[in-house]
This record gives structure tokens, sequence and C-alpha cells, in this order.
């Protein structure tokens, strides 16, 4: 089997073997969507312009399973493997270089990818879940908000000088940004101060462009995101090019 | 024969502390070739420069024909690596890992017989999280010839292993050079690189000091052979015996305290060590004299090192 092929189905097994990874991109938001959904339901509301608490929450949650997978996942994976000396020993293979960062955002693209599908089944399934966008255009931007997140995720791996450093970084900006950043709880029920930090926060924006794309905005009403994450995605890209160390 | 590997004037710094500091040596097909010194001497830099994960200062660097530095990518396929302070993902399995390593390489060999071969077999399906540190070594040396590689390189293999655990390597890697390959190994372990090696360079401070085989370096040293025993019933025979030690022709010289006495040998070079303990024991048992607690030092490597460098190698 081709090298590249083989070391992401490794990894990809390696993925499910440390559970906990799992456990945030699949089953926790599914946790959330039937825990808010059994409080709430899916009926039109007046507050989400016709649509229901399951429509509104299923491209929110699917924003924070992207930095979920990105500020945990991802970053938890490239500094362990840099601080135990994995990825030196894999570059003293044929292997390319860029190959083992690839499988690796291959891997846990393919699951945030799967995260976002289980919850479009159950709530289609539970919850009669409305969808008035383009798919393509939903998939575009989930990947394009995926990829601008990594970037982010490698940052942090370049950055922080140990894994457990990284971590705790990682969570640090993760959780506030999940709560603060309507990805969970819709911006429309927090308080205007809430709502003022939120715009300060890069998942906003995610948020934001899946949950317009999702109900039939164009990509012209919602530029403000695709600049915001565009420019992330190149900073990120820049800094943990800069940034990155192999050991 | 070409030399398999070329080292010419090899300098490595690291900001202002230079690791390595104008290294030669060559390495010929089909030995083992130890680089021993203590920690920091800028072994695993050297290394690391030959096998083309670092770029050297300065130097020159023949290694299978190629240069490391500037053709790396077809240098990699041809040797084998085991690295100092290396890991595999934790719940990574043994033969999952020799069939991933197996596929990054042109040409791999069946990587189930190294399974056997370095006796994993029974481990064939635990995860690295679960093997003993000698067991995880034997995967390092099975991922390292997972593409039947010319020359092999063992950084510090041996550390942090318990003595049992640490002779089961050293016929492994018996075995590997049995195969007609070449194995650059370093070690802190003077007896490692006395027991292994073909030819042993010490190295110090970023410098080679010596580089013969481990006998010739033992016997270039000027260092006494040294046999100690106690005689409990000398009675009035103290002077004709140590006379009659002392006319030995392997004895230096005959040191005695109250019942104990200390023969140093001439130099190793004139009479082996082992001369000296046959004439010592020959004559005391000629003379029918009791003696008991016999031990004997012999030079070693670490001797040679001490001698060398002043000081004794840390652990």
């Amino acid at each position: 089997m081709h090298a590249l092929t083989k070391l992401t189905w490794t990894e990809l097994k390696l993925y499910f073997r440390e559970p906990i990874g799992a456990f945030f991109t699949l089953v926790f938001p599914l946790m959330m969507l039937f825990l808010f959904g059994s409080m709430y339901g899916n009926e039109p509301s007046e507050y989400f312009n016709g649509y229901g608490s399951v429509d509104v929450s299923v491209p929110g949650y699917t924003a924070m399973i992207i930095a979920t997978s990105a500020l945990m996942s991802l970053t938890i994976v490239i500094s362990a493997y840099r601080e135990n000396g994995i990825l030196r020993r894999l570059r003293a293979t044929p292997l390319r270089p860029q190959a083992i960062l690839f499988a690796q955002v291959i891997v846990i693209f393919t699951m945030t990818l799967a995260g976002m599908v289980l919850l479009i089944i159950a709530g289609k399934l539970v919850y009669n879940l409305r969808f008035n966008g383009n798919p393509w255009s939903v998939a575009l931007a989930f990947t394009f908000a995926s990829l601008s997140f990594f970037s982010l995720g490698f940052v942090l791996a370049g950055l922080l000088p140990s894994a457990r450093s990284a971590q705790l970084v990682g969570m640090v900006l993760l959780y506030p940004m999940i709560f603060l950043s309507g990805a969970t709880i819709p911006l429309e029920v927090l308080p205007e101060g809430v709502r003022s930090v939120a715009r300060f926060l890069p998942l906003t924006y995610v948020v934001n462009l899946l949950r317009g794309l999702w109900i039939g905005e164009a990509w012209s009403q919602l530029w403000t995101e695709v600049i915001v994450l565009a420019g992330l995605l190149v900073a990120g890209v820049v800094i943990s090019v800069l940034t990155f160390r192999w050991e | 024969m070409d030399p398999i590997v070329q080292v010419q004037g090899l300098r490595k710094t690291y900001g202002e502390t230079v690791a390595v500091d104008d290294v030669s040596f060559e390495i010929e097909e089909g030995e083992i070739f130890g680089m021993v010194g203590p920690n920091g001497a800028g072994k695993t830099t050297t290394t690391e420069c030959i096998e083309g994960l670092r770029t050297p200062d300065q130097g020159r660097l023949r290694v299978l024909g190629f240069d490391p530095v500037t053709q790396e990518r077809l240098l990699r396929p041809l040797i084998g690596t085991q690295l100092q302070s290396t890991n595999l993902p934790n719940g990574l399995i043994v033969w999952e890992a020799l069939d991933l390593y197996a596929s990054f390489y042109p040409d791999p060999i069946d990587w189930s017989e190294l399974i056997d071969q370095l006796g994993l077999t029974e481990k064939r399906n635990t995860p690295f999280r679960k093997l003993s540190g000698g067991q995880k070594q034997r995967l390092f040396i099975a991922l390292a010839l997972v593409n039947d590689p010319r020359l092999v390189f063992f950084d510090e293999l041996t550390t942090g292993l318990d003595p049992q655990a640490r002779h089961v390597i050293w016929d492994l890697v018996r075995g590997v050079r049995q195969r007609g390959k070449t194995v650059f190994l370093t070690t802190h372990y003077m007896e490692e690189a006395e027991r292994l090696c073909d030819r042993v360079a010490i190295m110090d401070r970023g410098k080679i000091v010596a580089l013969d085989t481990p006998g010739n370096l033992i016997r270039s040293i000027v260092s006494e052979s040294r046999i100690v025993f106690t005689v409990d019933d000398l009675q009035n025979r103290q002077g004709t015996l140590t006379g009659i030690l002392e006319n030995l022709p392997a004895v230096k010289r005959v040191e005695k305290g109250a019942d104990q006495f200390t023969i140093y040998g001439r130099e190793a070079g004139k009479y082996g060590p082992s001369h000296l303990l046959i004439q010592v024991v020959e004559a005391l048992a000629s003379q029918e004299v009791a003696f008991r607690d016999l031990s004997s030092d012999q030079p070693n490597l670490e001797d040679v090192f001490l001698a060398l460098t002043g000081q004794a190698i840390r652990d």
C-alpha cells in the first residue's frame, strides 16, 4: 500500500484507540443535541427568525466540533508526537516530512466531518432538521473553516514548548470560545456585554458563516466572516511554518 | 573497496557550543564501528550528520557513495536507523509498526521474519506502551532493519536497560553484522564498546581522542594489571616470598601490607594480564602458600578513557 495511505489508515486507528478525542468529536455534540433538543424541541421561533432551536444548534455544534478538533485533537497529537520523538523517528525514513503532517490533517478533518454528518443525521431523524442552504456551499465553508482553525492548532503546537502546555492553552482558548461565540448557546439569548466579546473570538465567525449559509444566506452577505477566516488561515500557515519544530 | 563511510573535518556548532570539532574517520564495510564517550561528547551529533538528519557547518561526508547533505533522499532507503530517545505512538501495535515502516521503503523485507528473529513473536499484537524497555529497543532494531539496509546506525541502544536485556541486545547486534551489514553504534558504556566493536573511536568534548581496536587501545596505554591476595599464615617466609614474586618476569613490583600482597604487572603490551596471573599463582602453588581473596584488575577501555582524558566517564 502507498506509504501515505498506510500512514493515514494507521493514524485513523490510533485516533480511536485514544477515545477522548473521538468522544468530544463524535459523541459529545450528539449528547448536546439530544439534551437541548429534549428541552426546547425544534418548533419555529421568533427568536431565531422562524427557525427552531435544533436548526440553529446544528451549525453551531459543527463549529464547536471544528474548534475541538483543531485546538484539542490536532494540537495535542502534534505536540505529543514531537515531545516523544515520534516525529523524529518518522523523519529518519524516506517519507516526506509534509506527508506526516498531511496524514494527521486528513484524519482529524475526516473525523470532524463525521461529527457534523452524525449531527445532521440525528437532527433529521429526531427533530426534522430544516435546511435552506446549498449543501455544496456549506461543505465548502466547513472545509475552509476547518483548515483555518487547524492552522491555529499548528500554531499552538509550534509556539508552546511542551505537550502539556499546548494542551492547557488549547483548553483555555477552547472552552470560553465554545460558550461565548454562539456555538453552543445562541448569541441571541446572551446579554449585550457578552455579545460584544464574541466579536473578538474567531469561532464566532465560523458559527456565523455556517449558520448563514445553512439558512440560505448568500456568500456576499457573509464577506466579513470569509475575510476574518481567510486572514486566520494565512496568518496561521505563515506562523506555523516559521515556528514548526520536529524535535 | 572504498570505505562505506568517510568523514573528513566534520564540525557542527549549536550557537556558542562546539558539539563536533574537526572529526575525521572512516568505516569499512562489514565492521562494527563504535563511538564511545560521555554524554555530550558529540556522538549523537556526529551520527545524525552522517545520517543526513543534521547539516554540518564544515566537513566532507560520504556515506555509501552519497553526500548525506545534498543526496539525503537517495541515501535514506539504504540505511537503517535507531535514534536516541524516540518513541512510537502508545497505541501502535508491534506488527502495525513494522507494517507501517515497511510501507515507507521501496523494497522492504518480510517483516514477520524480523518479528521472530528479534524475539518479539509473543509481543506481535502488543501496543507500544505495554512493551518493556528492552522490547522497545528490539522493535526499534527491527524497524531499522525493515528496509534491508547495508549500513545500520544504533545510537545509545542499551542506555537504561538492565544487564540481562543489554546482553540480549548485544547478541542481536552481532547477528546484524553476521548478515553482512555494517554497524555504526554509539554508547557511553565502555564495556559495550569493548565487547561488541571491531574498532572504537573514543570521543570527548567534540573530538576523537583515539581510534583503534579495543585490544590495541588497551595495550596502548601504560596501565598496570594488578593482583591482590591475602596470606594468613606467613610465619617467617615473608622475605623469601616477596623476593620470589619480585623476580617473576611479568611482575613489576610488589607491595606488602599486614597480610595482603599487591602485585603490579609490567606494561600490558609485553606481558598480557593473564601472564601475570598465571606466573603469580604458579609461584604461590610451588611454594605451597595458602592464599585467599585473590582478585585481579585488568585494564579496560574505562582505563583508556581515563588515561586519555584525565577523567572517569560519567554515566
